[in-house]
């Protein structure tokens, strides 16, 4: 699953298993024997049912959990000194904006935090806001914007600190299929223009297939990785992508990894 | 109450005046009627003025009171009860709120005496408070308006604290997740999330409490103070069988009750601009 390269990948991981043990109630195998390696500037998607131990890995990865057992690394440090590092940013299905705080500010709030000046969070925010064509709307509340506009500025805020690796977790989710594809495009976008990192968490096959140069197909009880599906379709993607001949047979492939686990399973 | 407000507020917010004028024409037409039957039911079953006065009557005292209190040289013993009143009201309220939320802030710090004492708030929350009225007269002196407000803060104490205490610690996982994934100290944490967190939560405790310090006030005056306290007037006037008298003071506890929860709402209002309860959906 390596690429067989040398320098530092973004994520390292092996032999990582997590393991939940919720008090009153089976222990519940979340991850077991994950081994996978990120290099600098992949799209990643990670794929598969409910419960397969998406989020976890993310979560891993982001340390808001540890592993039970086995080897993690992101840029080449343990995930506690990458995260006090601000090596990542991330994006979750809901938009998680603070209703308190107007669109700019729910920007700035990383860079708060990591305590820039007034002068430079209030221009890195306008300048996130464009890049997610939201420019005009620094001064509304998150209420006054529609879903996608929301899950932009979660975006926005996410790369405001220009983090080396995006962490998403179903970002789209939640948007009907007319906004998620145009998301999907601005979000290729972005990472072409800002070579960044990308972890993306999704439902959607031709999504998965879309925005990815390699696609993660995870299965259930336990949480493990069944295939790494390449996808080498070539960049910059767009509308004119989803109807190559080669995006169908990628889309068929995942699919049909995706079925053999779920029969594996039983 | 509370909920009938809320409606009224989203749906008045910004919206033109006849619309408005439309949306509280039905509360308006009920009130004036209220006023009409008990009016008539005076006159025609001729009730005795000691069990229930006309309201044209004690509308007619109120306005009295209200020109003694304007013209100079005179005085008007209502408006002075009235200003005492609202005195161990409000010092009431913002020492018990004040030491509610501080109470909160410091506990809420410490999960683990939150925990341990939200318990004992909410059973205290229970207890009626206002029997400690005497007590209070007896440490503060009956005369001292200390030992009304002494008792109003405790009154508002409790739920403001509870309240507050929610509010810190009710927090959508997600969103501590993101402050952590920040690496977020817990300082920032409380000033950037929990405390705007738990503003509707605290605004809705002193919407509460600003209802509760008037009762507190009136009745706690039940218990004896000076003349010119509403509760003591109350009581006064109708152990003399000025029945009209004693219900212009309970129009004037009404006043200030109302006034007060209104206030409340417009701040609340005006520091939270963006709650979900003032928003326009249309
Ligand atoms: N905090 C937790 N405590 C107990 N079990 C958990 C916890 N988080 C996740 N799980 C379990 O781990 C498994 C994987 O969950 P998750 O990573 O959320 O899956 P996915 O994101 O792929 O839907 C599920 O069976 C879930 O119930
Ligand atoms: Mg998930």
């Amino acid at each position: 699953m390596t690429n067989g390269t040398t320098h530092a990948p973004v994520i390292y991981a092996r032999n990582v298993n997590k393991i939940f043990k919720p008090s009153g109630a089976e222990p519940v195998i979340a991850l077991q024997n994950i081994n996978l390696t990120v290099q600098p500037g992949e799209f990643i998607s990670l794929i598969g049912p409910s419960g397969c131990g998406k989020s976890t890995l993310l979560r891993l990865i982001g340390d808001l959990i540890t592993p039970t057992t086995g080897e993690l690394k992101v840029n080449n440090k343990e995930p506690h000194q990458a995260r006090l590092d601000r090596d990542y940013g991330m994006v979750f299905q809901a938009a998680t904006l603070y209703d308190w705080r107007t669109v700019s500010k729910n920007v700035q709030l990383p860079l708060e935090i990591m305590g820039y000046t007034p002068q430079e969070r209030k221009a890195r925010a306008q300048q996130m806001l464009e890049l997610v064509e939201l420019g005009k709307f620094g001064n509304h509340y998150p209420y006054q914007l529609s879903g996608g506009m929301q899950q932009r500025v979660a975006i926005a805020r996410a790369l405001a600190f220009e983090p080396s690796l995006l962490l998403m977790d179903e970002p789209f989710g939640a948007l009907d299929e007319f906004t998620r594809e145009r998301m999907n495009m601005e979000l290729l976008s972005i990472w072409e223009r800002t070579k960044i990192t990308v972890m993306f968490v999704t439902h959607s096959i031709p999504e998965a297939v879309f925005l990815s140069n390699r696609v993660v197909v995870m299965s259930p009880r336990p949480g493990r990785i069944t295939q790494v599906v390449d996808i080498n379709l070539p960049y910059p993607r767009n509308f004119e992508t989803r109807e190559d001949p080669l995006f169908f047979q990628k889309v068929i492939e995942v699919r049909e990894y995706l079925r053999e686990a779920h029969e594996v399973e039983g | 109450m509370a909920e009938a407000v809320q409606t009224t507020r989203n749906q008045s917010s910004k919206t033109p005046i006849g619309a408005r004028l439309r949306y509280y024409l039905p509360t308006i037409l009920v009130a004036v009627g209220v006023l009409l039957v008990w009016e008539l039911a005076v006159r025609v079953l001729n009730i005795q003025q000691f069990l229930l006065p006309k309201p044209s009557a004690i509308l007619e005292a109120f306005v009295n009171e209200i020109r003694l209190f304007v013209t100079p040289g005179e005085g008007s013993i209502l408006f002075q009860a009235a200003g005492a009143t609202l005195w161990a009201a409000f010092g009431g309220f913002c020492l018990g709120c004040g030491a509610g939320v501080l109470v909160a802030l410091i506990t809420a710090r410490w999960t683990i005496i939150s925990e341990a004492a939200m318990p004992f708030a909410i059973a205290a929350n229970s207890v009626p408070i206002i029997a400690f009225a005497p007590i209070m007269n007896n440490w503060f002196g009956t005369t001292n308006p200390a030992s009304k407000m002494a008792i109003v803060a405790i009154i508002v104490f409790f739920p403001t604290m509870i309240n507050t205490v929610r509010g810190l610690t009710l927090i959508d996982p997600r969103q501590l997740e993101l402050m952590q994934s920040y690496a977020a100290r817990p300082v920032k944490i409380l000033l950037a999330l929990r405390i705007p967190n738990a503003l509707p939560y605290i605004f809705s405790a002193l919407r509460v409490a600003s209802a509760l310090s008037v009762i507190g006030a009136v009745v706690a005056e039940f218990f004896g103070g000076q003349r010119a306290m509403l509760g003591v007037f109350i009581t006064q006037e109708a152990a003399s069988f000025n029945f009209v008298r004693a219900w212009t003071g309970i129009i004037m506890a009404s006043i200030i009750g109302l006034s007060f929860y209104f206030v409340m709402l417009l701040l609340e209002r005006w520091l939270m601009p963006w709650h979900v309860a003032f928003r326009n959906t249309d």
